[in-house]
């Protein structure tokens, strides 16, 4: 029997290949079961009346007419509700200095943004409850609306909570070395600021939840549309007062979630506090509007960046200063203070700098919440560092792949650690770098583009080095008290037809989470994925654990996988060792059946095992006890995150007449580690590619000064399709992680951290030759004409 | 105000009283019973709602279900038992053009018009047809090359 370090060593005919996920057709058919799919006995809908204001004092709600329109079965104010769970406050202990204020599910007092639930209203359908929400009255009192960032902290700015004394929730300074130094002679200093605007994740389902109250055995169930089941359980044991044991959280099949659906909406909370009171099942679905207004935003930084480099192109100094608005409160149970601190602790951590300095600042607003979003913090920390090296190398008429060659750190230089103190191993920076720039054919390209130039079309081609977190430890969100586990479990059991059923705490919200689950299991327990099923996302029915976000699912859980189907291998070998009078250790398990591990010889199938086990226990000895089942949980440990790298490249071609911008193609060298299943990553990677384009040409939630919310529908708030999209180039370097046996790290966020980078620096070398530069994002045609002085 | 209206679903004819206000495809999801029509922005951009009325390609949330009253509408559930989207069905499985699944009853959809309308394999021309259909999970590419294998008889 090989040891579990030893797994790889020998051929395997699941783990690696790009094999097609088992429920992909379920969902091609039609048969997919998402939320809003679920239908109970005796179901009701809710509706939100919700703030038309961004910051109001509540004067008073007046909704008896509501409570006597047809269908409807309840109806409970912010004030009503207050009294039937207890608040949250959305900060950890290990964010210092981080503070917010009590949140309940819907506004009491005071509104904090428009779009905060004000009123809710459940009905026999959606429509009769949002026709009792229009006969709420409503009386509000408008206030002063802190809207813009930037002025946020000025003294003449309103303070938005009692007892604060500015609208600072969080502030974080990094020194490491000297920064004040000057580069030397024939060096340079290049300073830009950058903006980034607003982002939110559209996911094509909106959240919803189905609540579900039993008075008969006091359990709530939830039916919930998001990343993970177990925080949420606790979330509402804690705020529902119910025992955890009592409460039941169910994520069947999730429509998209990219970090949007792992918060604690007060919508969502307020079904189950309806649930119980009404003893019915309460369901909520969010529509468009509403998901525009009340989903979490995400990035909405101002960074001010400073880099200095010597005559060689070698950076000297990187200082940023980074502002950000994170709407009225801080997200529970997360917090919104997370993407200002990556965005400190990963700006410039791909190169080799030993002078930084950098300064985050978190401020209240009266916007939506802010809070984490696929890749967080990595789309401003790499646009801001590659884009101050593009600008460097072009002062010194450096190239852009030359820039990164000096400055990235060798590869065989790990481990060691980022200016700002990261922890990284196994990367592979120069690697992917030389693969980028042989797949996209660099020198045709540069030929091209000069060659175009010539015809007066302006072509650009950018590029970034980056590193990503991925596979958190608990030093993320546990060690600052939040209910949120940084292990994962996994179960593997052998059934009685010789397949194998496996339950995982990690989630699937369509990454191919339960395929490759069963490609991790019947790889390395010896049998076919096909004849692996899968259970995921029951709080009842799989292992403790944190769900799939930060990258963590396939590095975490698939670990987890993967012991337990070594440890269930060994087991079941044992027991054939008795049953054929062999030595276990020269058994093996392939293709669904025991054979000589020299040789391959058949042995025994494994149902013929399984049967005499359940059925006809009689035969074996009386000291045999088989354990047909077995778990384990995996965790990492020695590091707070497991980074892992890429590089990517776009070109671009801008129209400098009307200042669109056209992607031509899109190039991306990942490295996760062990690469599961390529097809699956593959089409990850690229739908990340996809989402980092939106950031950096389209996607922008616009407000007003008011702090109304322009463009809350799909026909005003730009998402990629796909006549704007390239095609996308995707390839790997494969450097395991010594933290696991699997040696997998995440890719799920590498495409949407990278790609604004690249499309920066793609457009900047368009733009250059006409002496113009844009840093500001998304890069819209005004935008465009603005730098290129046309506007 | 309700209003009674008789069609015929995926050949099944079906008699309900709705309410005027109600659109198809809540109808058909709520009433009907056939979820494989997802409902993502109830403004017609998304395309999660696609089915086919008659035979054309329309979106269900623009489209009331008294005005469906007399006609033939097809869901993704016939589509499907009917083994008009099997083809396209095994392409995306093969190609993982589709993650989440949400989008992908409504771009399966499309993407029969598109076939069955005798469009071509040609990249730009599929890309164009299905910009009515968004997809926050794939990047297009998947998608693209599984219509490409369909029209291509490369089916698996």
């Amino acid at each position: 029997m090989t040891g579990p370090a030893r797994i790889f060593d020998r051929p395997n005919d699941a783990i690696g290949k790009p094999l097609p996920r088992p429920d992909a057709a379920r969902l091609a058919t039609g048969r997919g079961r998402f939320v809003d799919d679920i239908q109970l006995p005796r179901m009701v809908h809710a509706a939100f009346l919700r703030s038309p204001h961004a910051h109001a004092r509540i004067v008073s709600i007046d909704a008896d007419a509501a409570r006597d329109m047809p269908g409807v079965v309840g109806v409970w104010t912010g004030a009503d509700m207050a009294d039937m769970i207890t608040p949250w406050v959305g900060t950890l202990t290990h964010m210092t200095g981080l503070r917010s204020v009590p949140q309940y599910p819907l506004a009491v007092d005071i509104t904090r943004w428009q779009g905060e639930p004000l009123a809710m209203v459940v009905a026999r359908s959606r429509a009769e409850a949002e026709d009792a929400c229009d006969a709420i009255l409503a009386e509000l009192d408008d206030l002063p609306a802190v809207t813009d960032t930037e002025t946020a902290l000025d003294a003449g700015t309103p303070v938005m909570h009692d007892g604060f004394d500015s609208n600072l929730a969080f502030e974080r300074v990094v020194e490491a070395g000297d920064t004040a130094a000057a580069p030397g002679a024939g060096g340079t200093v290049v300073e830009r600021t950058f903006r980034f605007g607003r982002h939110t994740g559209v996911t094509l389902e909106s959240r919803g939840t189905v609540c579900d109250f039993d008075p008969g055995d006091g359990r709530l169930t939830m039916h919930y549309s998001g990343q993970a089941p177990h925080m949420m359980q606790a979330i509402l044991s804690k705020h529902l007062d119910l025992p955890e044991a009592d409460v039941r959280v169910i994520s069947r099949d999730v429509g998209g979630s990219f970090g949007i659906k792992i918060h604690t909406y007060g919508d969502e909370i307020a079904c189950a506090v309806a649930a119980r009171a009404l003893r019915r099942p309460v369901k909520f679905v969010a529509d468009r509007m509403e998901s525009f207004m009340s989903d979490i935003h995400a990035r909405d930084h101002v960074v001010t960046g400073r880099m200095a480099v010597d005559a060689d192109g070698r950076i000297t100094a990187l200082e940023i200063d980074d502002m950000t608005g994170i709407g009225p409160f801080s997200m529970y149970p997360r917090t919104s203070a997370i993407e200002c601190n990556q965005v400190l602790n990963l700006t410039g951590a791909p190169y080799a700098i030993e002078n930084y300095r950098a300064r985050g600042r978190v401020v209240f607003q009266n916007k939506a919440m802010m809070c984490q979003y696929r890749a967080v913090g990595h789309p401003i920390a790499m646009a801001v560092c590659d884009g101050l090296l593009d600008d460097a190398g072009r002062a010194l008429g450096i190239d852009p792949v030359d820039m990164r060659r000096r400055n990235l750190p060798p590869d065989d230089s790990y481990p060691r650690a980022s200016a700002s103190g990261m922890k990284l191993d196994d990367l592979s920076q120069h690697a992917c770098l030389e693969k980028l720039v042989q797949i996209m054919d660099l020198p045709a390209r540069r030929a091209e583009q000069a060659a175009l130039r010539e015809a007066g079309v302006h072509r650009g081609i950018g590029f970034v080095s980056m590193v990503e977190v991925t596979n958190p430890s608990p030093m993320f969100y546990g060690i600052g008290g939040a209910p949120i586990a940084s292990q994962d479990g996994a179960v593997v059991r052998l059934d009685a037809g010789g397949s194998l059923h496996v339950a995982s705490s990690i989630t699937e919200q369509g990454q191919g989470t339960n395929a490759i689950l069963a490609q991790i299991a019947g790889g390395v327990f010896g049998i076919s994925p096909g004849n692996v099923r899968v259970t995921t996302g029951d709080t009842d029915t799989v292992p403790y654990g944190g769900g799939t976000w930060a990258s963590r699912g396939a590095g975490i859980g698939g670990e987890a996988m993967l012991q337990a189907a070594h440890a269930l291998k060994g087991q079941v070998l044992d027991v054939a060792a008795v049953l054929l009078q062999a030595d276990a250790e020269t058994l093996d398990i392939r293709n669904g059946r025991v054979v000589d591990a020299d040789g391959g010889a058949e042995r025994m199938e494994l149902a013929d095992l399984a049967r005499l086990v359940y059925y006809r226990g009689n035969e074996l000895p009386n000291d045999l006890r088989p354990e047909l089942i077995a778990t384990r949980h995996h965790r990492v440990t020695d590091f707070p995150f497991v980074f892992t790298n890429g590089a990517m490249a776009a070109e671009v071609e801008v129209d400098t007449d009307t200042g669109f911008v056209k992607v031509i193609h899109v190039w991306a060298v990942e490295d996760c580690g062990r690469v599961i299943n390529p097809l699956l990553v593959d089409e990850q990677v690229r739908g990340g590619v996809v989402q980092g384009i939106g950031g950096a040409l389209y996607e922008e939630c616009l407000y007003d000064a008011e702090g109304q919310m322009l463009n809350t529908t799909m026909a005003d708030y730009m998402v990629p399709m796909a006549a704007e999209m390239p095609d996308i180039t995707v390839a790997h370097v494969e450097t395991p992680t010594r933290t696991s046996v699997l040696g997998a790290k995440g890719a799920g966020e590498a495409g949407t951290g990278g790609a604004p980078a690249a499309l920066l620096n793609a457009v900047n070398d368009a733009l250059a030759p006409m002496g113009a530069s844009i840093w500001q994002m998304p890069m819209t045609p005004e935008r465009i004409l603005t730098a290129l002085g046309r506007l | 105000m309700n209003r009674e209206i008789t069609l015929t679903v995926n050949g099944e004819t079906l008699t309900h009283s709705v309410p005027v206000r109600m659109n198809l495809v809540d109808f058909l999801r709520h009433e009907a019973g056939l979820t494989g029509s997802h409902v993502g922005c109830e403004h017609g951009v998304c395309g999660a709602c696609t089915l086919m009325v008659d035979g054309a390609t329309v979106r269900g949330c623009l489209m009331l279900a008294v005005q469906a009253d007399g006609t033939h509408v097809t869901t993704i559930e016939g589509l499907s038992d009917s083994g008009r989207s099997g083809a396209l069905a095994a392409a995306f499985t093969a190609r993982n053009a589709l993650q989440c699944g949400f989008c992908t009853p409504g771009m399966i959809a499309s993407a029969v018009g598109y076939i069955e309308g005798g469009g071509t394999a040609d990249r730009d021309a599929v890309r164009a047809h299905i910009s009515g259909n968004y997809c926050r999970c794939t990047g297009y590419q998947s998608i693209v090359d599984a219509i490409c294998d369909v029209i291509g008889g490369d089916t698996p």
